[in-house]
């Protein structure tokens, strides 16, 4: 009976076994290699491999947090083809929160507040300024991760206000760190199909996302999918910001976002789950430089967010409480989830919870 | 480590040996899901070699939710003269079979509680009349301690209940009331069922004399993996006699609304499920089918269960009681099984009840 201590390359499709050599090496995958992993059918082969690189990061940790998801506005001057959330001022179905709103939509205790909106065109930067501040002021246990850098970019488009000035007076105000949204996904192409070429694009987010970590600022990382982009484009999505990672290293934790079809319906239907759980895995592969990938429960669903702690994921963000631009494109997940529902789908799996800040600071380890 | 013990199931597996109890249990506990997911694989297409996977239409009414057997991870039933409690006539049940037939369906399966007030000659002439009037169906009744009811009620053996059956029309039997065949758990769960043995005899029986028949197991309440591994012992030794199970159906328990609330919460998640199918797949070595049931853990784990060693999608299930009483209601089309099969990956195929091909998308 043969018994090996070393994985036997047992892979059903062998294209994927010289790709195995080098991951278990420790070297870099090229962007053959990541078209290589998208045209391959064998999920098996590349849950290992993400697994194996996941697996000897962090072990069976999966983290999350307790946060609250806040949107101060969703009134927005884009038009993006994707977009189920922003409203044009004025529109049936807009908000603007004033800062007692917001603060009152972060409990005490919260660790994490999540904070992002539309492309507000009355909305001077004072006045996000000033919430930051509120919010820092009134909840000083709570971490701020605020503001994309599309909003960053935007300040600059509408205000004139340099993100480096922006970021610096954002973070004497208490920000703490940046989340990864504004990415979509970096193609020309679909910029102008999609309608998003106002808004920052690759090389302008990848700009400010590297500003923000020369300021001691730590951002996340995300990518639409499931729309109409191609494998090559997701690959060169993942590639440009692995570079940027090589070059500024800020970044905690890459976020894939199925694309929710809610009304915009770009495609007939949402990715199945073993397109997410390819993806996870591939990103996994490509990003070695990454600390994280999270399985986002709000775009995939919570059982699939389980599976793909098998497929490289070590993150599922957190309970959010009450998140909206999924669920105004109709997500079918649950807007929030109680501690007891996260702890639950990474149990399941397996794994072993692990409660963690903002920065990914250990809270706590739950058994 | 777990990946020499995993060879060492593979080279079974590759040399047809089957596996055995250890196996079982390490399947069931530290082997790692993405392995077996593969292997499982392997071996759903040495079976099956075709990207198809069946499904079939079919409704699932019931035809009483009275009951005197108390099982306590049931939220369906209720005791006779419970105000709840309800009893269809012939005439009322065959308009069901006529809704499911008129929607497509090509497999009613129904059952019911255990109702001491019905004659033997109701599901007799349930059967005759579904036979006569819809013979596009095919009547998927009653499971095995239904059968033993029928004995009880009208003073007959078990087996001429399964002739009379036979002859009113009936070749299949559905395979519920199965939960886990284990002696521990169903003294547990359901003492008033009988053993394992109880179950396992309307099926041996029922193989015996020419029918069809499912095995199912409902999961996560209070079995241990020797339980599961109880339950694979039992059918696939059943099967080894006559080869009359057309497919093993796992699922997991819904605690809602049962007895059995009060000391678990939450029914297990799709990494459960999934290492439940592909170890069914590699234990039962002598089952031509295992089922993925969208229906019961979620569209999207059954999809990614078909790359578990699945190769059923389960069926449209037109109308459901059981699990809705436990709060659980998941609904679809013909039209939706055959897209999720497709986004799988997959060829949909519509098979009949025994599992013969009627038509391929």
């Amino acid at each position: 009976m043969p018994t090996t201590t070393t994985a036997p390359a047992r892979f059903r499709d062998k294209s994927l076994a010289p790709l195995w050599d080098k991951v278990r090496a420790g070297e870099r995958l090229t962007r053959e290699d990541g078209l290589t992993l998208f045209a391959s059918d064998d999920l098996h082969g590349l849950g290992r491999m993400a697994d194996h690189v996941k697996s000897a990061r962090h072990g069976d940790r999966v983290f999350f947090v307790l946060n609250r998801y806040v949107n101060p506005t969703n009134v927005c001057v884009l038009s993006c083809a994707f977009c189920d959330f922003a409203r044009k001022p004025g529109e049936e179905g807009a908000f603007e929160n004033s800062i007692e709103d917001v603060l009152e939509m972060i409990k005490p205790g919260t660790r994490e507040a999540h904070i992002v909106g539309g492309h507000h065109p009355e909305w001077p930067f004072e006045y996000f300024e000033r919430m930051i501040a509120a919010v820092h002021a009134a909840r000083p246990e709570t971490q701020i991760k605020a503001f994309t850098a599309a909003e960053v970019d935007y300040w600059w488009r509408r205000w004139k206000i340099e993100p480096r000035e922006s970021l610096t007076r954002l973070k004497a105000a208490g920000l703490h760190s940046m989340p990864g949204g504004g990415a979509e996904i970096f193609s020309k192409r679909l910029a102008k199909q999609l309608r998003y070429s106002g808004k920052a694009d690759a090389d302008r987010w990848l700009e400010i996302h590297g500003i923000a970590h020369g300021l001691g600022i730590h951002t996340n990382a995300t990518m639409l999918y499931g729309h109409v982009e191609t494998l090559e484009e997701r690959v060169d999505h993942l590639l440009r910001l692995r570079e940027q990672q090589d070059r500024s290293g800020g970044f905690l934790t890459f976020i894939p976002l199925a694309y929710q079809v809610g009304t915009t319906k770009l495609v007939p239907r949402q990715t199945p789950p073993t397109d997410d759980l390819r993806t996870i895995a591939i990103s996994r592969l490509l990003l070695d430089n990454f600390p994280h990938i999270e399985a986002y429960w709000v775009m995939i669903g919570e059982e699939t967010a389980s599976l793909a702690l098998h497929f490289g994921a070590s993150d599922v963000n957190g309970t959010l409480e009450d998140e909206k631009i999924a669920h105004m494109a109709q997500a079918e997940s649950p807007a929030g989830l109680a501690r007891e529902q996260i702890l639950r789908m990474i149990r399941d799996a397996g794994k072993t919870p692990v409660e963690r800040d903002a920065l990914y600071n250990v809270v706590k380890v739950w058994s | 480590m777990e990946l020499s013990r995993l060879e060492e199931v593979r080279s079974k597996l590759e040399a047809g040996k089957r596996l055995e109890r250890a196996d079982g249990r390490w399947l069931l506990t530290e082997a790692p899901l993405v392995e077996i997911g593969a292997l499982a694989q392997e071996v759903r297409f040495q079976r099956i070699p075709e990207r198809r996977v069946t499904f079939v239409i079919d409704s699932n009414p019931n035809y009483t939710n009275v009951c005197i057997t108390d099982c306590q991870f049931c939220a369906f039933y209720r005791k006779p003269g419970d105000p709840e409690a309800w009893t269809l006539t012939v005439e009322q049940v065959l308009e069901k079979v006529a809704f499911a037939a008129e929607k497509g369906a090509t497999t009613v399966l129904l059952q019911g509680g255990h109702n001491p007030a019905l004659p033997l000659d109701y599901y007799l002439d349930i059967v005759r009349e579904t036979r006569r009037r819809f013979p596009q169906v095919t009547p998927h009744f009653f499971t095995a301690s239904e059968i033993q009811t029928m004995a009880q009620v009208s003073g007959l053996a078990m087996p001429d209940v399964l002739r009379r059956l036979r002859e009113a029309g009936q070749d299949t039997l559905p395979g519920g009331g199965a939960e886990v065949l284990s002696e521990r758990v169903r003294k547990r769960i359901e003492p008033k069922k009988g053993g394992p043995k109880a179950w396992l005899d309307v099926h041996r029986e029922a193989h015996r004399q020419g029918f069809k028949s499912t095995a199912t197991m409902m999961y996560g309440h209070v079995e241990e993996p020797d339980d599961i591994v109880d339950h694979w012992e039992a059918v696939r030794d059943l099967q080894d006699e006559h080869h009359g199970f057309t497919a093993f159906v796992p699922w997991s328990f819904k605690p809602g609304n049962t007895l059995l609330e009060k000391w678990i919460k939450t029914y297990k998640g799709p990494s459960t499920y999934l290492r439940m199918l592909a170890a069914s797949r590699l234990y039962l070595d002598n089952f031509d089918h295992v089922q993925a049931s969208w229906f019961s853990e979620g569209k999207r784990a059954g999809q990614v269960a078909l790359s578990w060693g699945a190769d059923d999608f389960g069926g449209t299930l037109f109308e459901e009681n059981v699990h809705a009483a436990a709060d659980y209601v998941n609904k679809t089309t013909v039209d939706e099984i055959i897209t999720l099969i497709r986004d799988a990956g997959y060829t949909p195929v519509q098979r009949t009840t025994e599992y013969e091909i009627l038509r391929e998308y």
